[in-house]
Protein backbone atom coordinates (compact mmCIF):
# COMPACT_ATOMS: atom_id res chain seq x y z
CA UNK A 1 0.00 0.00 0.00
CA UNK A 2 0.87 3.44 -0.51
CA UNK A 3 2.04 5.71 2.20
CA UNK A 4 0.63 8.90 2.17
CA UNK A 5 2.63 10.67 4.64
CA UNK A 6 5.56 9.73 3.01
CA UNK A 7 4.56 11.41 -0.32
CA UNK A 8 4.00 14.36 2.00
CA UNK A 9 7.20 14.03 3.65
CA UNK A 10 8.83 14.02 0.33
CA UNK A 11 7.76 17.42 -0.67
CA UNK A 12 9.11 19.02 2.69
CA UNK A 13 12.34 17.69 0.93
CA UNK A 14 12.56 19.42 -2.16
CA UNK A 15 10.74 22.81 0.05
CA UNK A 16 13.60 22.66 2.72
CA UNK A 17 16.09 22.71 -0.37
CA UNK A 18 14.47 26.88 -1.51
CA UNK A 19 16.33 28.00 1.48
CA UNK A 20 19.79 26.55 1.00
CA UNK A 21 22.51 27.72 -1.21
CA UNK A 22 22.97 25.94 -4.01
CA UNK A 23 26.28 23.74 -3.88
CA UNK A 24 26.89 24.45 -7.93
CA UNK A 25 30.76 25.44 -8.18
CA UNK A 26 30.62 28.28 -10.86
CA UNK A 27 33.24 26.53 -12.62
CA UNK A 28 34.96 29.54 -15.16
CA UNK A 29 34.87 31.81 -12.27
CA UNK A 30 35.41 29.29 -9.77
CA UNK A 31 37.83 27.04 -10.55
CA UNK A 32 38.17 23.49 -7.97
CA UNK A 33 42.08 22.63 -7.13
CA UNK A 34 42.81 19.62 -8.70
CA UNK A 35 44.51 16.51 -6.78
CA UNK A 36 48.21 16.76 -6.20
CA UNK A 37 48.76 14.00 -8.62
CA UNK A 38 45.87 14.84 -11.10
CA UNK A 39 47.43 14.61 -14.98
CA UNK A 40 47.24 17.33 -17.61
CA UNK A 41 48.52 18.39 -20.18
CA UNK A 42 52.29 17.53 -20.44
CA UNK A 43 55.30 19.48 -19.76
CA UNK A 44 59.14 18.58 -21.02
CA UNK A 45 61.46 19.83 -18.95
CA UNK A 46 65.28 21.30 -18.90
CA UNK A 47 68.39 20.83 -16.33
CA UNK A 48 69.41 23.52 -14.18
CA UNK A 49 72.44 24.40 -17.10
CA UNK A 50 69.53 24.77 -20.03
CA UNK A 51 69.84 21.67 -22.05
CA UNK A 52 67.07 19.60 -22.41
CA UNK A 53 66.59 16.68 -20.42
CA UNK A 54 64.62 14.31 -23.37
CA UNK A 55 67.19 12.72 -25.61
CA UNK A 56 64.60 11.89 -28.08
CA UNK A 57 64.91 7.80 -27.50
CA UNK A 58 60.94 7.32 -28.45
CA UNK A 59 60.35 5.11 -25.30
CA UNK A 60 57.53 7.64 -24.31
CA UNK A 61 56.34 6.87 -28.26
CA UNK A 62 56.40 3.07 -27.96
CA UNK A 63 54.78 3.57 -24.31
CA UNK A 64 51.47 5.72 -25.86
CA UNK A 65 48.75 3.24 -25.87
CA UNK A 66 46.94 6.45 -27.78
CA UNK A 67 50.00 6.64 -30.20
CA UNK A 68 49.77 10.03 -30.19
CA UNK A 69 53.47 10.93 -29.26
CA UNK A 70 55.84 11.27 -32.36
CA UNK A 71 59.72 12.27 -31.70
CA UNK A 72 62.07 12.34 -34.45
CA UNK A 73 65.66 12.52 -32.75
CA UNK A 74 68.52 13.91 -34.19
CA UNK A 75 72.27 13.91 -33.31
CA UNK A 76 73.91 16.57 -31.14
CA UNK A 77 77.00 18.41 -32.11
CA UNK A 78 79.44 20.76 -30.65
CA UNK A 79 77.93 23.84 -32.32
CA UNK A 80 74.05 22.93 -31.61
CA UNK A 81 74.15 20.99 -28.26
CA UNK A 82 70.54 20.69 -26.91
CA UNK A 83 70.12 17.94 -24.83
CA UNK A 84 72.14 16.29 -22.13
CA UNK A 85 72.77 12.95 -23.82
CA UNK A 86 74.77 11.79 -27.37
CA UNK A 87 71.04 12.55 -29.26
CA UNK A 88 68.37 14.96 -28.83
CA UNK A 89 64.44 15.33 -30.44
CA UNK A 90 64.77 17.66 -33.04
CA UNK A 91 60.46 17.01 -33.94
CA UNK A 92 58.15 16.37 -30.00
CA UNK A 93 54.87 16.61 -30.89
CA UNK A 94 51.83 15.55 -28.68
CA UNK A 95 48.10 15.01 -30.90
CA UNK A 96 46.40 16.23 -27.48
CA UNK A 97 43.07 15.23 -29.45
CA UNK A 98 43.92 11.53 -28.93
CA UNK A 99 46.09 11.53 -25.15
CA UNK A 100 44.02 9.71 -23.00
CA UNK A 101 46.36 11.28 -20.25
CA UNK A 102 47.33 7.38 -19.27
CA UNK A 103 50.66 9.37 -17.60
CA UNK A 104 52.58 6.11 -19.42
CA UNK A 105 54.83 8.29 -20.97
CA UNK A 106 56.21 9.56 -17.88
CA UNK A 107 56.75 6.57 -16.56
CA UNK A 108 58.38 4.94 -19.68
CA UNK A 109 60.79 7.85 -18.99
CA UNK A 110 64.59 7.14 -18.32
CA UNK A 111 65.09 10.89 -17.83
CA UNK A 112 61.69 12.11 -16.51
CA UNK A 113 61.66 14.62 -19.03
CA UNK A 114 58.08 14.42 -19.91
CA UNK A 115 55.43 14.84 -17.01
CA UNK A 116 51.61 15.34 -16.76
CA UNK A 117 50.91 18.89 -15.45
CA UNK A 118 47.57 20.15 -13.65
CA UNK A 119 46.35 22.06 -16.99
CA UNK A 120 42.85 20.22 -18.19
CA UNK A 121 41.91 23.58 -20.15
CA UNK A 122 42.86 22.79 -23.46
CA UNK A 123 39.79 23.26 -25.59
CA UNK A 124 40.95 24.60 -29.49
CA UNK A 125 39.22 25.45 -32.33
CA UNK A 126 41.07 23.52 -34.74
CA UNK A 127 42.23 20.02 -34.52
CA UNK A 128 45.64 21.50 -35.86
CA UNK A 129 45.99 23.09 -32.61
CA UNK A 130 45.46 20.07 -30.77
CA UNK A 131 48.96 19.52 -32.07
CA UNK A 132 51.07 20.32 -29.14
CA UNK A 133 55.12 20.67 -30.11
CA UNK A 134 58.12 20.74 -28.17
CA UNK A 135 58.20 24.77 -27.90
CA UNK A 136 55.21 24.65 -26.45
CA UNK A 137 55.98 22.03 -23.97
CA UNK A 138 58.88 23.29 -23.02
CA UNK A 139 57.15 26.58 -22.33
CA UNK A 140 55.86 27.37 -19.18
CA UNK A 141 52.05 26.42 -19.32
CA UNK A 142 50.12 29.41 -19.70
CA UNK A 143 46.80 28.73 -17.62
CA UNK A 144 47.30 28.03 -14.37
CA UNK A 145 45.19 25.57 -12.24
CA UNK A 146 44.96 25.79 -8.70
CA UNK A 147 46.12 22.62 -7.20
CA UNK A 148 45.00 21.29 -3.29
CA UNK A 149 46.84 21.01 -0.42
CA UNK A 150 48.91 18.09 -1.00
CA UNK A 151 49.04 17.34 2.87
CA UNK A 152 45.36 17.08 2.39
CA UNK A 153 45.65 13.45 1.26
CA UNK A 154 47.70 10.49 2.48
CA UNK A 155 48.24 9.48 -1.12
CA UNK A 156 52.14 9.62 -1.77
CA UNK A 157 53.53 12.18 -4.14
CA UNK A 158 55.59 9.81 -6.82
CA UNK A 159 59.66 10.49 -6.94
CA UNK A 160 58.99 11.54 -10.89
CA UNK A 161 56.94 14.07 -9.73
CA UNK A 162 58.53 15.27 -7.12
CA UNK A 163 62.16 15.17 -8.79
CA UNK A 164 61.36 16.76 -11.97
CA UNK B 1 -22.75 44.22 -22.19
CA UNK B 2 -21.52 43.50 -25.69
CA UNK B 3 -18.51 45.57 -26.59
CA UNK B 4 -17.38 46.77 -30.78
CA UNK B 5 -15.97 43.87 -33.04
CA UNK B 6 -12.40 45.42 -33.22
CA UNK B 7 -12.44 45.91 -28.80
CA UNK B 8 -12.74 41.79 -29.05
CA UNK B 9 -9.86 41.75 -31.92
CA UNK B 10 -7.22 44.12 -29.71
CA UNK B 11 -8.37 42.03 -26.75
CA UNK B 12 -7.26 38.79 -28.76
CA UNK B 13 -4.03 40.21 -30.33
CA UNK B 14 -2.74 40.84 -26.17
CA UNK B 15 -4.06 38.09 -24.10
CA UNK B 16 -2.68 36.14 -27.26
CA UNK B 17 0.35 37.80 -27.01
CA UNK B 18 0.30 38.28 -22.62
CA UNK B 19 -0.12 34.01 -22.79
CA UNK B 20 3.06 33.44 -25.06
CA UNK B 21 5.06 35.58 -23.19
CA UNK B 22 3.83 33.60 -20.13
CA UNK B 23 4.83 30.79 -21.50
CA UNK B 24 8.45 31.80 -22.58
CA UNK B 25 8.58 32.74 -18.46
CA UNK B 26 7.16 29.60 -17.36
CA UNK B 27 9.85 27.64 -18.87
CA UNK B 28 12.43 29.65 -17.23
CA UNK B 29 10.55 29.76 -13.99
CA UNK B 30 10.40 25.99 -14.39
CA UNK B 31 14.48 25.51 -14.46
CA UNK B 32 15.02 28.41 -12.11
CA UNK B 33 12.69 26.68 -9.47
CA UNK B 34 13.69 23.11 -10.23
CA UNK B 35 17.32 23.77 -9.75
CA UNK B 36 16.84 25.62 -5.90
CA UNK B 37 14.33 22.74 -5.56
CA UNK B 38 17.11 20.48 -6.31
CA UNK B 39 19.97 22.96 -5.01
CA UNK B 40 21.50 23.77 -8.20
CA UNK B 41 21.26 26.96 -9.80
CA UNK B 42 19.90 26.61 -13.38
CA UNK B 43 19.90 28.96 -15.69
CA UNK B 44 22.44 32.14 -14.74
CA UNK B 45 24.18 32.69 -17.65
CA UNK B 46 21.90 34.03 -20.38
CA UNK B 47 21.57 37.62 -18.78
CA UNK B 48 20.98 38.76 -15.21
CA UNK B 49 19.68 35.24 -13.67
CA UNK B 50 19.35 34.19 -16.67
CA UNK B 51 15.93 36.30 -17.79
CA UNK B 52 17.37 36.04 -21.82
CA UNK B 53 17.14 32.30 -21.66
CA UNK B 54 13.75 31.61 -23.12
CA UNK B 55 14.57 34.08 -25.59
CA UNK B 56 18.13 32.03 -26.29
CA UNK B 57 16.28 29.20 -26.42
CA UNK B 58 13.94 30.42 -29.26
CA UNK B 59 16.46 31.51 -31.65
CA UNK B 60 18.06 28.15 -31.01
CA UNK B 61 15.08 26.39 -32.23
CA UNK B 62 14.38 28.59 -34.93
CA UNK B 63 17.78 28.06 -36.07
CA UNK B 64 17.86 24.47 -35.79
CA UNK B 65 17.47 22.24 -38.68
CA UNK B 66 13.82 21.03 -38.54
CA UNK B 67 14.75 17.44 -39.47
CA UNK B 68 12.22 15.95 -41.71
CA UNK B 69 12.05 11.56 -42.08
CA UNK B 70 11.53 11.05 -45.37
CA UNK B 71 8.63 8.44 -44.96
CA UNK B 72 6.62 10.85 -43.07
CA UNK B 73 3.11 12.18 -44.38
CA UNK B 74 3.84 15.28 -45.46
CA UNK B 75 0.75 17.30 -44.62
CA UNK B 76 -0.76 15.97 -41.33
CA UNK B 77 3.32 15.70 -39.90
CA UNK B 78 3.33 19.73 -40.06
CA UNK B 79 -0.10 20.32 -39.40
CA UNK B 80 0.17 18.57 -35.90
CA UNK B 81 2.28 20.48 -34.29
CA UNK B 82 0.02 23.93 -35.80
CA UNK B 83 -3.33 22.41 -34.15
CA UNK B 84 -1.78 21.25 -30.99
CA UNK B 85 -0.51 25.21 -30.36
CA UNK B 86 -4.02 26.22 -32.04
CA UNK B 87 -6.04 24.47 -29.46
CA UNK B 88 -4.49 25.44 -26.78
CA UNK B 89 -4.04 28.84 -27.32
CA UNK B 90 -7.51 29.04 -28.12
CA UNK B 91 -8.85 27.96 -25.12
CA UNK B 92 -7.54 30.49 -23.31
CA UNK B 93 -10.14 32.94 -25.09
CA UNK B 94 -12.64 31.96 -22.48
CA UNK B 95 -11.17 32.22 -19.29
CA UNK B 96 -12.15 35.65 -17.36
CA UNK B 97 -9.72 37.55 -16.10
CA UNK B 98 -11.26 40.63 -14.71
CA UNK B 99 -14.56 42.71 -14.13
CA UNK B 100 -14.57 44.52 -17.44
CA UNK B 101 -13.77 48.27 -17.83
CA UNK B 102 -15.42 51.35 -19.60
CA UNK B 103 -12.27 53.19 -21.49
CA UNK B 104 -13.14 56.27 -22.47
CA UNK B 105 -17.10 55.34 -23.21
CA UNK B 106 -16.34 51.74 -24.75
CA UNK B 107 -17.34 48.58 -22.62
CA UNK B 108 -14.26 46.37 -22.58
CA UNK B 109 -14.83 43.03 -21.62
CA UNK B 110 -12.83 40.84 -18.70
CA UNK B 111 -12.21 38.08 -21.08
CA UNK B 112 -12.09 37.30 -24.99
CA UNK B 113 -14.78 35.66 -25.72
CA UNK B 114 -17.93 35.27 -23.72
CA UNK B 115 -19.07 32.05 -24.58
CA UNK B 116 -22.16 30.59 -22.76
CA UNK B 117 -20.62 27.40 -22.79
CA UNK B 118 -17.01 28.49 -22.29
CA UNK B 119 -16.33 25.02 -20.08
CA UNK B 120 -17.25 22.88 -22.69
CA UNK B 121 -15.57 24.73 -25.24
CA UNK B 122 -12.54 24.38 -23.47
CA UNK B 123 -12.80 20.53 -22.78
CA UNK B 124 -13.63 20.23 -27.03
CA UNK B 125 -10.98 22.20 -27.08
CA UNK B 126 -8.86 19.86 -25.55
CA UNK B 127 -9.85 17.14 -27.01
CA UNK B 128 -9.00 18.40 -30.36
CA UNK B 129 -5.66 18.90 -29.54
CA UNK B 130 -4.88 15.22 -28.10
CA UNK B 131 -5.31 15.09 -32.06
CA UNK B 132 -2.27 16.91 -32.14
CA UNK B 133 -0.31 13.99 -30.48
CA UNK B 134 -2.20 11.24 -32.31
CA UNK B 135 -1.85 12.75 -35.97
CA UNK B 136 1.83 13.67 -34.91
CA UNK B 137 2.70 10.27 -33.84
CA UNK B 138 1.11 8.60 -36.62
CA UNK B 139 2.34 11.03 -39.83
CA UNK B 140 6.14 10.43 -38.42
CA UNK B 141 5.72 7.05 -39.82
CA UNK B 142 8.23 5.80 -37.49
CA UNK B 143 7.34 2.87 -34.59
CA UNK B 144 8.51 4.74 -31.66
CA UNK B 145 6.28 7.50 -32.56
CA UNK B 146 3.04 5.55 -32.91
CA UNK B 147 4.05 3.42 -29.70
CA UNK B 148 4.00 6.67 -28.28
CA UNK B 149 1.45 8.82 -29.71
CA UNK B 150 -1.00 5.86 -28.85
CA UNK B 151 0.44 5.77 -25.25
CA UNK B 152 0.08 9.27 -24.83
CA UNK B 153 -3.61 9.02 -25.90
CA UNK B 154 -4.49 6.75 -23.77
CA UNK B 155 -3.42 8.22 -21.07
CA UNK B 156 -5.43 11.84 -22.04
CA UNK B 157 -8.56 10.22 -23.20
CA UNK B 158 -8.77 8.51 -19.57
CA UNK B 159 -7.68 11.47 -17.21
CA UNK B 160 -9.88 13.51 -19.72
CA UNK B 161 -13.10 12.06 -18.29
CA UNK B 162 -12.30 12.56 -14.50
CA UNK B 163 -11.40 16.29 -15.57
CA UNK B 164 -14.37 16.61 -17.10
CA UNK B 165 -16.80 14.44 -14.21
CA UNK B 166 -14.83 16.87 -11.46
CA UNK B 167 -15.75 19.82 -12.72
CA UNK B 168 -19.84 18.81 -12.86
CA UNK B 169 -19.64 19.96 -9.11
CA UNK B 170 -18.82 23.46 -9.73
CA UNK B 171 -21.61 23.30 -12.89
CA UNK B 172 -24.58 22.40 -10.26
CA UNK B 173 -22.86 24.61 -7.69
CA UNK B 174 -22.73 27.84 -9.83
CA UNK B 175 -25.71 27.03 -11.96
CA UNK B 176 -24.24 28.09 -15.79
CA UNK B 177 -21.91 26.46 -17.97
CA UNK B 178 -20.16 30.17 -18.48
CA UNK B 179 -17.13 30.73 -16.53
CA UNK B 180 -17.76 34.51 -15.93
CA UNK B 181 -20.91 33.65 -13.78
CA UNK B 182 -19.13 31.07 -12.58
CA UNK B 183 -16.50 33.60 -11.14
CA UNK B 184 -19.57 36.35 -9.99
CA UNK B 185 -21.05 33.16 -8.23
CA UNK B 186 -18.10 32.49 -6.20
CA UNK B 187 -17.92 36.20 -5.93
CA UNK B 188 -21.33 36.42 -3.91
CA UNK B 189 -20.90 33.39 -2.35
CA UNK B 190 -17.92 31.68 -1.00
CA UNK B 191 -14.94 29.89 -3.43
CA UNK B 192 -15.26 26.58 -4.65
CA UNK B 193 -12.73 25.42 -3.22
CA UNK B 194 -14.42 25.18 -0.11
CA UNK B 195 -17.36 22.57 -0.74
CA UNK B 196 -16.00 21.40 -4.19
CA UNK B 197 -12.81 20.04 -2.08
CA UNK B 198 -12.71 16.81 -3.31
CA UNK B 199 -13.51 17.67 -7.15
CA UNK B 200 -10.69 19.84 -6.63
CA UNK B 201 -8.20 17.33 -5.51
CA UNK B 202 -9.42 15.22 -8.71
CA UNK B 203 -9.28 18.06 -11.34
CA UNK B 204 -5.70 19.13 -9.61
CA UNK B 205 -4.71 15.70 -10.40
CA UNK B 206 -6.76 15.11 -13.76
CA UNK B 207 -4.70 18.50 -14.45
CA UNK B 208 -1.04 17.27 -14.16
CA UNK B 209 -2.07 14.32 -16.14
CA UNK B 210 -3.23 15.91 -18.99
CA UNK B 211 -0.75 18.32 -19.36
CA UNK B 212 1.77 15.30 -19.26
CA UNK B 213 3.62 16.98 -16.40
CA UNK B 214 5.89 14.36 -14.23
CA UNK B 215 4.24 11.79 -12.25
CA UNK B 216 2.44 11.68 -15.18
CA UNK B 217 5.26 12.79 -18.13
CA UNK B 218 5.14 9.17 -19.78
CA UNK B 219 4.14 10.74 -22.90
CA UNK B 220 7.55 11.75 -22.84
CA UNK B 221 9.42 10.06 -20.12
CA UNK B 222 13.19 11.44 -20.60
CA UNK B 223 15.06 9.14 -18.52
CA UNK B 224 13.33 5.88 -19.81
CA UNK B 225 12.47 6.65 -23.46
CA UNK B 226 12.96 7.89 -26.71
CA UNK B 227 10.57 10.87 -26.39
CA UNK B 228 7.51 9.45 -27.42
CA UNK B 229 4.64 11.00 -30.04
CA UNK B 230 7.17 13.73 -30.72
CA UNK B 231 10.54 11.51 -31.39
CA UNK B 232 10.61 12.34 -34.89
CA UNK B 233 10.20 15.95 -34.57
CA UNK B 234 13.25 18.49 -34.14
CA UNK B 235 13.84 22.60 -34.28
CA UNK B 236 10.73 24.68 -33.55
CA UNK B 237 7.75 22.27 -35.00
CA UNK B 238 9.19 20.07 -31.55
CA UNK B 239 9.53 23.74 -29.87
CA UNK B 240 5.58 23.75 -30.48
CA UNK B 241 4.44 20.82 -28.91
CA UNK B 242 6.77 21.86 -25.81
CA UNK B 243 4.26 25.13 -26.41
CA UNK B 244 1.31 23.83 -26.47
CA UNK B 245 1.90 21.60 -23.42
CA UNK B 246 3.43 24.74 -21.24
CA UNK B 247 0.26 26.37 -22.76
CA UNK B 248 -2.38 23.67 -21.81
CA UNK B 249 -0.83 23.97 -17.90
CA UNK B 250 -1.42 27.82 -17.60
CA UNK B 251 -4.61 27.26 -19.47
CA UNK B 252 -5.82 24.45 -17.36
CA UNK B 253 -4.34 26.14 -14.48
CA UNK B 254 -6.74 29.60 -15.32
CA UNK B 255 -9.25 26.62 -15.12
CA UNK B 256 -8.60 25.82 -11.89
CA UNK B 257 -8.16 29.52 -10.77
CA UNK B 258 -11.73 30.25 -12.39
CA UNK B 259 -13.41 27.17 -10.85
CA UNK B 260 -12.08 26.77 -7.43
CA UNK B 261 -11.13 29.90 -6.40
CA UNK B 262 -12.81 32.50 -7.50
CA UNK B 263 -10.72 33.82 -10.80
CA UNK B 264 -10.38 37.89 -10.12
CA UNK B 265 -11.83 37.95 -7.08
CA UNK B 266 -9.13 38.17 -4.08
CA UNK B 267 -9.94 37.75 -0.41
CA UNK B 268 -9.10 41.48 0.49
CA UNK B 269 -8.11 44.40 -2.34
CA UNK B 270 -9.95 44.55 -5.55
CA UNK B 271 -6.99 43.37 -7.60
CA UNK B 272 -8.75 42.14 -10.62
CA UNK B 273 -6.51 40.90 -12.79
CA UNK B 274 -3.58 40.98 -10.16
CA UNK B 275 -5.27 38.56 -8.25
CA UNK B 276 -5.83 36.30 -11.00
CA UNK B 277 -2.15 36.97 -11.87
CA UNK B 278 -0.92 35.84 -8.44
CA UNK B 279 -3.29 32.82 -8.46
CA UNK B 280 -2.21 31.26 -12.00
CA UNK B 281 1.85 32.10 -10.71
CA UNK B 282 1.04 29.48 -7.54
CA UNK B 283 -0.76 26.80 -9.61
CA UNK B 284 2.63 27.01 -11.70
CA UNK B 285 5.04 27.15 -8.88
CA UNK B 286 3.12 23.84 -7.37
CA UNK B 287 3.07 22.01 -10.44
CA UNK B 288 6.94 22.95 -10.77
CA UNK B 289 7.47 21.70 -7.11
CA UNK B 290 5.50 18.30 -7.83
CA UNK B 291 7.59 17.86 -11.48
CA UNK B 292 10.47 17.55 -8.42
CA UNK B 293 9.24 15.82 -5.85
CA UNK B 294 7.45 12.96 -7.04
CA UNK B 295 8.62 9.94 -8.86
CA UNK B 296 7.03 9.04 -12.74
CA UNK B 297 4.38 6.13 -12.65
CA UNK B 298 4.56 3.39 -14.20
CA UNK B 299 2.02 2.84 -17.35
CA UNK B 300 -0.31 0.31 -15.53
CA UNK B 301 -0.54 2.52 -12.19
CA UNK B 302 -1.08 5.61 -14.04
CA UNK B 303 -4.08 3.86 -16.05
CA UNK B 304 -5.38 1.97 -12.72
CA UNK B 305 -5.37 5.12 -10.95
CA UNK B 306 -7.35 7.12 -13.73
CA UNK B 307 -9.96 4.55 -13.66
CA UNK B 308 -9.98 3.13 -10.37
CA UNK B 309 -9.77 5.79 -8.24
CA UNK B 310 -9.95 9.09 -10.01
CA UNK B 311 -13.39 8.15 -11.88
CA UNK B 312 -14.81 6.66 -8.96
CA UNK B 313 -14.15 9.20 -6.80
CA UNK B 314 -14.99 12.29 -9.41
CA UNK B 315 -18.55 10.44 -10.26
CA UNK B 316 -19.46 10.14 -6.14
CA UNK B 317 -18.43 13.94 -5.67
CA UNK B 318 -20.92 14.84 -9.01
CA UNK B 319 -23.79 12.81 -7.43
CA UNK B 320 -23.24 14.34 -3.63
CA UNK B 321 -22.95 17.49 -4.88
CA UNK B 322 -25.96 17.21 -7.18
CA UNK B 323 -28.11 15.56 -4.32
CA UNK B 324 -26.64 18.38 -1.74
CA UNK B 325 -28.05 21.16 -4.20
CA UNK B 326 -31.51 19.68 -5.04
CA UNK B 327 -31.75 19.24 -0.86
CA UNK B 328 -31.10 22.73 0.27
CA UNK B 329 -33.26 24.00 -2.90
Amino acid sequence: MPEPLDAVKGFAVTFKQLFKKPITQQYPEYKRPVYPRFRGRHRLHRHENGLEKCVGCSLCAAACPADCIRVVADENTPENRVSAGERYARIYEINMSRCIFCGYCELACPFDAITLGNEYELSEYSREDQIYTKDMLLAPPIKRIPVADPDLYDTPIPYYKEHS
Amino acid sequence: MTEPWWIALIEALVIINLVMAAFAYTTWLERKLLGRLQNRYGPNRAGPFGLLQPIADLIKLVRKESFFPSAAIEVPYILAPALAVFTALAAFAVIPFGAGWTISGYHVNGVVADVPIGLILIFALGSVGVYGAIVGGWASESKYSLLGSMRTCAQLVSYEVSLALSVLGVVLMGQSLNLSAIVDKQGETIWFIAPQFVGFVVFFIGMIAETARPPFDLPEADTELVAGYHTEYSGMRWGLFQTAEYINLITLSALAVTLFFAGWHGPWAPLGPLWFFIKLFLFVAVAIWIRASVPRLRYDQLMRFGWKVLLPVATVNALVTALLVVWID
